[in-house]
């Protein structure tokens, strides 16, 4: 496997500002195939892609170009060309200038370049249009001198930065398909970044989804879409019933009220879960013959397949369906054991587990004030002297972002939100911690916000170890 | 419709104050007392032709070193943070907030013979005449006129997207290709209007070439002045005869930018 990749990327460590950008990135990307680098904006990918092109470097971290070192290699020394975002054509030279420029820099001799460009051209579909000005042409069009530009340099491997991001769909659409005929054709390696998870799934030989500057997940386009590595994964890819669960023993789980026949195993007894069923994956029944009941809610015909939203026990459940039940009547649903899929929580437990110490309190009234991340934040259940520090259990619900827009935390950063059918479960990232918080509302990823705490659901108690030091003060 | 309203006031400016004291300045120059046309005063102001092209010499000498200076300074701070290019056009804007006359008079005395530069000079046992020649003329105005230099050369470099620069290196280019294939070619534009800006004020300046340089570098302007006030007649020839060489030479530039832009 090892001499097959042609680029490697160990250990890759990005900061910006003092933010995290990309976080111990492993990559290996093999020779002539087309990987696309997939997750929302702001998880790393575009970074990831200017590293391989060398128009950055790592904080740390080894890039490896055929098994040798390239840091510090600059981007016109490297035998990789990139497609940018908007193309960036020179508009000062026309199309024939544009695509020749790589190869007049490479002082190739007159003749050849005007044939390679000619056949490149053709190979784009702008044959004719040698002396047109780069300004004057569609987006599509000023697309694919930008591909021509790249490629006619005969790079080994081509860059693609959000490529079709500027076209409308149709021509985005015709566009993938040609990307992916021009690459089997070229016989190069092509590494495409987008947020289109259908674009992903159409164009790639391996998908590698992206979150908060890791890598969430590698693979085949039907790997990523049928064996989600976790829930954000699926929440990002394709459409997905994404639920809380317990795994009971190995091969059973309980969802939705019900205990399920599954395949997973290793999860140990009783642990909780979370479980990914694709809405195409629920079969429709009779209510007696379903391992699950539940209300029909809504039906929209979706011309290939009805989309149905199915309430069962306080979760809607979606179902992609070529038969329909009128809405309210009462249905039976049935998933074979093997699209049950089930995977680890996003968050290691089930509530938030933090210790805090007491700064002021009084004796008169049972409230202190604790410091929880240097914010000053009032407690109202029971008093503790002063210097104690406590150990402080929060359910998920006991956290919401502050209607107000202060808060006592603020700048707290949404790392991610995942529907699970009743509530949205969303993990934070504050300075120190992680937070995981159920909301009814729906928040955007990549945002930054206050968050306030409801203590009467907490559970608190003093830190065993610090009583100790409390009694010296 | 309204737009034309609008620049009613700035119609009726250019009428008063560029229209009539041009036809004003041509009829100075072409009609005697008499009101009778006359090429005395043009014959009299080619008296003054190595003047001319003294003062045509110093204004290309300077508007030379003001590219060659300007050019590095704003494709650095065109590349440079946010932050840091306010920083730097600010301090370039700050000294023409000062009057011109006393920035003159610094220089006077920072170059004056037994003054602090040529006393530093000395210290080495360099004895330096820094005042009364063509070279501190030249310094005198590339000092005034740089700014005028690097700003319009900073906005064209600023509106460069930075995307085209990685483009030019991922095709192949060194930091030298980037600049002669993408970069000069896309800021012709500006270089033609910071070489208009510099060239055309600096062949006509005055009190420059009066306090820095020594009685042998009078330039057109100093010579403009002096006259126009015993002969209106030859000072509005000479201010005449510059005019049309100074026309002349944009066109040529325009000319040879237009060239420069299509053919690269």
């Amino acid at each position: 496997m090892e001499q097959k990749s042609i680029v490697s990327l160990r250990n890759i460590n990005v900061k910006f500002d003092g933010e995290v950008i990309l976080n111990n990135i492993d990559l290996d990307i093999e020779d002539k195939e087309f990987i696309t680098l997939l997750g929302p904006s702001g998880c790393g990918k575009t970074t990831t892609l200017r590293i391989i092109g060398g128009f950055l470097e790592p904080d740390s971290g080894d890039v490896c170009y055929e098994g040798k070192r390239i840091n510090g290699t600059p981007p016109n020394k490297r035998n990789v060309n990139t497609v940018f975002q908007k193309y960036a054509l020179f508009p000062h030279l026309n199309v024939f200038d544009n695509v020749a420029f790589g190869l007049k820099l490479k002082k190739l001799p007159k003749n050849e370049i005007k044939e390679k460009v000619k056949k490149m051209l053709a190979i784009v579909d702008l044959k004719g249009y040698e002396k047109r000005s780069v300004s004057k042409l569609s987006g599509g069009q000023q697309q694919r001198v930008a591909i021509a530009r790249a490629l006619v340099c005969d790079p080994d491997i081509l860059l693609l930065d959000e490529p079709l991001g500027a076209l409308d769909l149709k021509l985005r659409k015709d566009m993938q398909i040609e990307l992916k005929n021009i690459q089997k054709m070229t016989k190069k390696t092509f590494v495409y970044v987008t947020h289109d998870q259908e674009e992903a799934l159409t164009m790639s030989d391996r998908v590698v989804v992206m979150n908060n500057g890791k890598i969430e997940q590698i693979g085949s386009p039907i790997d990523i879409y049928n064996e989600p590595a976790n829930a954000f994964v699926a929440d990002f890819i394709g459409e997905a019933n994404i639920l809380d669960g317990t795994m009971l023993s190995d091969y059973r789980v309980r969802v939705l009220g019900s205990e399920l026949k599954c395949v997973d195993k290793g999860f140990g007894e009783n642990t909780p879960v979370d479980i990914v069923i694709r809405p195409e994956d629920i079969e429709i029944t009779s209510p007696e013959d379903g391992t699950i009941t539940g209300d029909v809610v809504g039906v929209v015909f979706k011309g290939v397949h009805y989309e149905m939203e199915v309430k069962t026990g306080g979760c809607l459940l979606l179902i992609h369906s070529t038969v329909s039940s009128p809405v309210g009547s009462r249905i039976g649903m049935r998933v074979d054991p093997y699209n049950i899929h089930i995977m680890n929580k996003l968050f290691p437990t089930a509530y938030n587990e933090f210790e805090a110490e007491v700064v002021s309190s009084s004796e008169d009234s049972p409230t202190v004030t604790v410091s929880i991340e240097g914010n000053e934040i009032e407690l109202e259940n029971g008093y503790y002297p002063k210097g104690t520090k406590l150990r402080i259990q929060l359910p998920p619900d006991g956290l919401h972002i502050a209607g107000d827009g202060v808060g006592q935390l603020t700048d707290v950063f949404i790392e991610s939100v995942i529907w699970k059918g009743a509530y949205n479960e969303i993990i934070l990232e504050s300075d120190e911690q992680k937070w995981l918080m159920q909301s009814a509302q729906d928040e955007q990823v990549a945002t930054y916000v206050p968050i306030c705490f409801d203590f009467s659901k907490a559970v608190i108690s003093p830190a065993e170890d610090s009583t100790e030091d409390s009694d010296e003060i | 419709m309204k737009s034309k309203k609008l620049a009613l006031p700035y119609i009726l400016w250019m009428f008063v104050f560029t229209l009539v004291p041009l036809v004003l300045v041509i009829s100075y120059a072409i009609r005697d007392e008499n009101g009778n046309f006359t090429l005395e005063f043009l014959a009299k102001a080619m008296k003054y032709g190595d003047v001319f092209f003294y003062s045509l010499w110093v204004a290309a000498l300077s508007t030379v070193i003001c590219l060659l200076l300007a050019y590095p300074i704003s494709y650095i701070i065109s590349r440079s943070k946010e932050r840091t290019q306010r920083t730097l056009t600010m301090l370039i804007m700050v000294p023409m907030w000062m009057n011109f006359l006393l920035r003159i008079y610094a220089w006077v005395i920072l170059l004056q013979t037994n003054g602090p530069v040529a006393s530093l000079f000395s210290l080495f046992g360099i004895k330096l005449q820094l005042i009364g020649n063509t070279g501190a003329v030249v310094l005198g105005m590339v000092y005034e006129y740089l700014p005028f230099m690097i700003l319009p050369l900073y906005t064209v470099m600023g509106k460069i997207d930075n995307s085209l620069i990685e483009a030019a290196q991922d095709l192949g280019s060194n930091k030298f290709n980037v600049i002669r294939k993408v970069v000069f070619p896309l800021t012709v534009p500006g270089i033609i209007s910071g070489v208009t800006m510099v060239f055309v004020p600096a062949t006509s300046t005055f009190l420059v070439s009066q306090y820095l340089g020594g009685t042998d570098n009078i330039m057109i302007g100093d010579v403009i002045e002096k006259v126009f006030w015993t002969d209106k007649n030859t000072g509005s020839a000479i201010a005449l005869c510059l005019m049309v060489v100074i026309l002349l030479c944009i066109i040529v530039m325009n000319r040879f930018g237009d060239e420069e832009a299509v053919g690269i």
